[in-house]
């Protein structure tokens, strides 16, 4: 990885200069929760000064850049009973600035399905490979639980990653266009002092980490405990409405329907995400349904992110987010639903 | 002073004007393109099923086309849906599958509803396979409840075409009625000319009917089983897998050299649209065909 400095206004200029030529989508602040609490979500930006740098958490992951709630994967020219196939993959250049660690390394999670797993996605990888990506170090949030699934440090998966050190960017460079953007906005070789000043705000993002999880044995305590009554318990409050998974910046699942138009000559075959939480999500023709019960499918949802997930790709989904907490209508929340589930086999 | 990201048109890619080959599983194809084919047959077998004849419309499309005992297509009815099926025709036949379909819901019904020479969509093949190869020179014994003749039919007619590879093979057969038995005009074809053991049994005959009555559990006592050179096949409703594995397994038959086709709801065949996620797995990248050892290994796949 190459580093790089640049000062606060480079930067604003390089957005800006961004912004003329490319649809830049970044955190921008949208309405305040019950408590009074700012609520960002990442749109597009038409004016520089709406970027907030110091934004906290998007309400909603930015994954949906890359699968959006609704795609059209085909369209149908209808002629009688006859019909052709119409496929075209959506190629929109875009920037996303200020995308935290764990959401990229949730993009790198989708990476291995969409992109390094069998039938590699077309649709993603159209997206994937024309957006440039500005991702930004946090403070955690009193709830952020990203340093126990080893999502706090981004690696890979970005164009550039700052870090806040004072009036410039410690800016790690992980493309070729991330290094000409860079370049050409007066980034600055590295001086032993930014070292410095970047390892110590590194380490103090490190040391405020407030929430810790032990998922080392989870996997495992996901068939141990498979029927424990912990998930009855958490089962009954979920109100089975996918909140979580619309927020969830690795949740993939989906379901396709297919539409004819008003005037019987165009069809659509569209993608839309789902949630393992909705009642049909396993319901099959002629009324029978693999998981009836809403418990079920919220184990499921756990069970595919900390013990599938591990089992085909050596690594939890969950990235520590806790968007889903925060959504959930129930208060069902992931840090205390697994360490309900570590309890329990402790006793 | 403005900066212009690169971009790159993905559907200026070579793959874009090739067929894609559903068999090249980590190459770069259009997952979603549909072979148009057509409908030259649709045959009633009972009140409830069809069996139709599904010939791939494009000749490069078609004869690239191949798959293997046990896996499945997305059929589509462009605007109605998409659904899973498995395939029911020979491996060797290279002019048109065979489906056989109950119309039990809204793509199904649109299915039965259309006429010979009607259009459909074709994706796959996807999803594991019987292990033909590796069944060679043992026994085969398939074991089919209700619809579940529908999978084995692929494997039967491969054992037919290859029959001086395998010992005896044996079909159980067991349905609700009589009216429900499908390709009982084959029966006496595997019988007289491919040597293959066929027992049908039912749960409540009819006065014509004159053959065993009961659970399919019930035709073990008239089968003779070497657990130590026999490969099962065993598909049928979820309650079936338990009883018959169950039985097989108390016989000796090793967990891995028993195989079954599960069931699940699918919406696109890769991997991607976790509907048909069963344990820790999907139903159709390591299955449908599992062995009994795996599914006993799957949070209730059964």
């Amino acid at each position: 990885m190459l580093y790089k400095t640049i000062s606060k206004d480079n930067f604003r200029k390089m957005i800006e200069g961004l912004m003329e030529n490319n649809e830049v989508m970044g955190p921008k602040w949208r309405d305040r929760d019950k408590n009074g609490n700012k609520i960002y979500r990442f749109l597009k930006l038409n004016h520089v000064d709406e970027l907030q740098m110091d934004y906290t958490r998007s309400y909603a992951s930015p994954k949906n850049f890359f699968l959006p709630f609704r795609e059209e994967l085909a369209t149908y020219d209808l002629d009688g009973t006859n019909w052709e196939q119409e496929i075209e993959y959506t190629v929109h250049p875009r920037v996303i600035v200020g995308m935290r660690a764990c959401d990229i390394n949730a993009l790198r999670k989708l990476d291995e399905v969409m992109l390094k797993s069998v039938y590699p996605n077309p649709y993603y990888a159209a997206r994937r490979r024309n957006t440039v990506i500005i991702g930004l170090d946090h403070e955690p949030l009193d709830d952020c639980f990203c340093h126990s699934m080893n999502a706090d440090v981004a690696l890979s998966g970005f164009d550039l990653f700052l870090t806040d050190i004072g009036d410039q960017y410690f800016v790690a460079i992980n493309s070729d266009t991330g290094y000409m953007m860079v370049g050409q906005y007066g980034g600055e070789e590295v001086t032993e002092e930014d070292q410095t000043a970047y390892k110590r705000v590194k380490q103090e993002i490190e040391s405020k980490f407030k929430t810790q999880v032990d998922v080392t044995i989870v996997p495992e305590l996901m068939d141990l405990e498979f029927e424990s009554e912990v998930w009855q318990k958490w089962g009954d409050k979920c109100l089975s409405c996918g909140s979580c998974a619309m927020v969830c910046p690795t949740c993939y699942c989906y379901g396709v329907t297919e539409d004819v138009d008003m005037s019987f000559s165009q069809a659509t075959k569209c993608r839309q995400l789902y949630s393992c939480n909705l009642l049909d999500f396993a319901a099959v023709a002629g009324d029978h349904n693999f998981r009836p019960e809403p418990h079920i499918r919220l184990k499921y949802r756990y069970y595919h992110q900390f013990r599938g997930f591990v089992e085909a790709f050596n690594q939890s989904l969950c990235v520590g987010c806790n968007r889903c907490g925060v959504a959930c209508p129930a208060g069902i929340h992931p840090k205390a639903v697994i360490e309900d589930l570590i309890r329990t086999e402790a006793r | 002073m403005t900066f212009k990201i690169p971009h790159h048109d993905i559907n200026l890619e070579p793959f874009m004007s090739r067929p894609p080959d559903f068999n090249q599983k980590y190459e770069r194809i259009q997952t979603e393109r549909s072979f148009k084919s057509q409908i030259v047959a649709a045959i009633p077998l009972t009140e409830q099923e069809k069996l139709f004849h599904i010939r791939i419309c494009d000749r490069a499309e078609r004869e690239n086309f191949s798959f293997l005992p046990g896996q499945f297509v997305m059929l589509e009815v462009p605007g109605c849906g998409e659904v899973a099926i498995s395939i029911s025709s020979s491996s060797s036949n290279q002019e048109f599958l065979e489906l056989c379909i109950r119309e039990v819901g809204r793509v199904t019904g649109m299915l039965h509803r259309l006429q010979e020479g009607a259009f459909v969509g074709i994706r796959g093949p996807f999803g594991t396979h019987f292990p033909m190869q590796e069944m060679v020179g043992a026994n085969v014994l398939l074991i089919a409840g209700g619809l579940g003749i529908v999978p084995l039919r692929s494997p039967i007619f491969w054992v037919n075409e290859h029959r001086r590879e395998y010992e005896d093979v044996t079909i159980l057969y067991g349905t609700r009625d009589p009216s429900q038995i499908l390709f009982d005009y084959q029966t006496d074809e595997w019988r007289r000319i491919y040597d293959l053991q066929m027992y049908t049994i039912v749960e409540h005959p009819d006065e014509q009917w004159n053959g065993p009555v009961g659970m399919i559990t019930d035709l073990f006592a008239e089968v003779p089983i070497d657990p130590q050179n026999t490969f099962a096949v065993v598909c049928g409703p979820p309650v079936m897998f338990k009883f018959v594995c169950g039985h097989l397994s108390d016989l000796g038959l090793p967990r891995q050299r028993m195989f079954v086709s599960l069931e699940r709801r699918m919406h696109c065949g890769m991997g991607k649209c976790c509907r048909c996620n069963v344990g820790s797995t999907f139903t159709c990248l390591d299955g449908p065909v599992f062995d009994y050892w795996t599914v006993m290994n799957l949070k209730e796949a059964i």
